[in-house]
């Protein structure tokens, strides 16, 4: 029976010092890995005759602003064969960060990965058709960074004193 | 044994005459009361419904509330015949172009209820992704408050749609006023 502790033991093996932070969430492992070796450890993951992690069940972005690696992108994965669920994360450097694309390996990627880069502004080189998929294509920032408020920017009506809130604090932690 | 039930005679609604001089044979009034006489009783609504203020909308149509009841009976899904823009529901900003072109595809004269919260003022979507009030893109005659708004109120501001349509002077469209209000949002009138 396929268990947490053999995917790790199997990663581990193939990949080496290149898995790291493994974690245990709900139930679900979670492993990183970095640029260079992604693709490769997602279709390790996804060829493996016994692990057969063949279905990606989303792909989506997250944005810490005070780490070293501003963004992340975490890749769930989902055995049917083995009923187990894995979640590989990549970190990332640097403001207009960079992934490489995995829609060579899962076509349902590609939407996923226009939705990260309309919300993260994470690209994904490869990708055939990389633009923005739920926003207007006029918007011009990444909404869910931390440094856009979630807030509407056009309206003049909102008395920031009157919802109990100042201005000058709101951004000062970013 | 039998027994007659008695009925008592139907009545029927008939809108009242607009103020005029009658004599034998004739009755003299003005245009503009007669039009708008006609076109408060017959408003055509085209349903822009895009979340549960569109739900409410479709009580207000069905028999207990009746719609129909105001000349309202042909809903027209197509703006080409439409009187009158009932937009419901959340408006995002992607939907913006869309609610735009339906507008500038209605026929003047023409008028625009934004039914609910969102529509109105976004709501409780104060976000990036939503229209804040659909006022930002086209021109609103009569605003609906509510949460959605029940029933009663979608009829309320239908009827005040009505006394809009009702006194409205039939030169109202030519004029520079509203010719510099559609300008304002940028839509083309109908003489350029």
């Amino acid at each position: 029976m396929t268990t947490n502790e053999t995917i790790l033991s199997k990663l581990k093996e193939n990949f080496g010092e290149k898995i790291t932070n493994p974690d245990l969430q709900y139930g679900i492992l979670s492993v990183s890995t970095d640029h260079e070796h992604i693709i490769k450890v997602l279709q390790f993951l996804r060829d493996d005759q016994e692990l057969q992690f063949g279905f990606l069940t989303d792909l989506c972005g997250l944005h810490y602003p005070h780490r070293d690696h501003k963004f992340e992108v975490v890749y769930h994965l989902h055995s049917f064969r083995n009923n187990i669920r894995l979640r590989v994360k990549l970190p990332l450097h640097g403001d207009a960060p960079h992934a490489p694309t995995a829609t060579g390996l899962w076509s349902s990627a590609n939407w996923m990965e226009r939705e990260t880069y309309d919300f993260f502004g994470i690209i994904f080189e490869g990708h055939p058709n990389l633009k923005r998929i739920l926003n207007v294509d006029e918007m011009t920032i990444f909404p869910l960074r931390k440094e856009y408020p979630l807030e509407d920017n056009t309206r003049k009506d909102k008395n920031d004193e009157l919802f109990g809130r100042d201005p000058k604090l709101i951004r000062a932690d970013l | 044994m039998e027994t007659s039930v008695e009925t008592p005679p139907r009545k029927v609604n008939v809108a009242e005459a607009p103020e005029g001089h009658t004599g034998e044979g004739f009755f003299a009034t003005k245009l503009d009361k007669v039009i708008g006489l006609a076109r408060k009783n017959s408003i055509w609504p085209l349903p822009f419904a895009t979340s549960c203020c569109g739900i409410e909308f479709m009580a207000t149509m069905a028999s207990h509330y009746d719609f129909a009841r105001f000349g309202s009976e042909r809903v027209s899904f197509s703006p080409r015949q439409a009187d009158l823009l009932m937009v419901m529901g959340t408006i995002a900003k992607k939907m913006g172009p869309i609610l735009k072109q339906v507008y500038e595809q209605m026929a003047e004269p023409r008028w625009v209820v934004a039914v609910g919260a969102c529509a109105s003022s976004g709501g409780i979507f104060d976000t990036y992704s939503v229209l804040q009030g659909i006022d930002q893109i086209i021109p609103v005659d009569v605003y609906v408050p509510g949460c959605p708004p029940r029933p009663e109120q979608i009829i309320d501001g239908l009827m005040k749609i009505q006394d809009l349509v009702h006194n409205e002077s039939l030169r109202r469209r030519n004029s520079p006023e509203y010719k510099a209000l559609l300008e304002s949002y940028g839509i083309k009138t109908m003489d350029n």
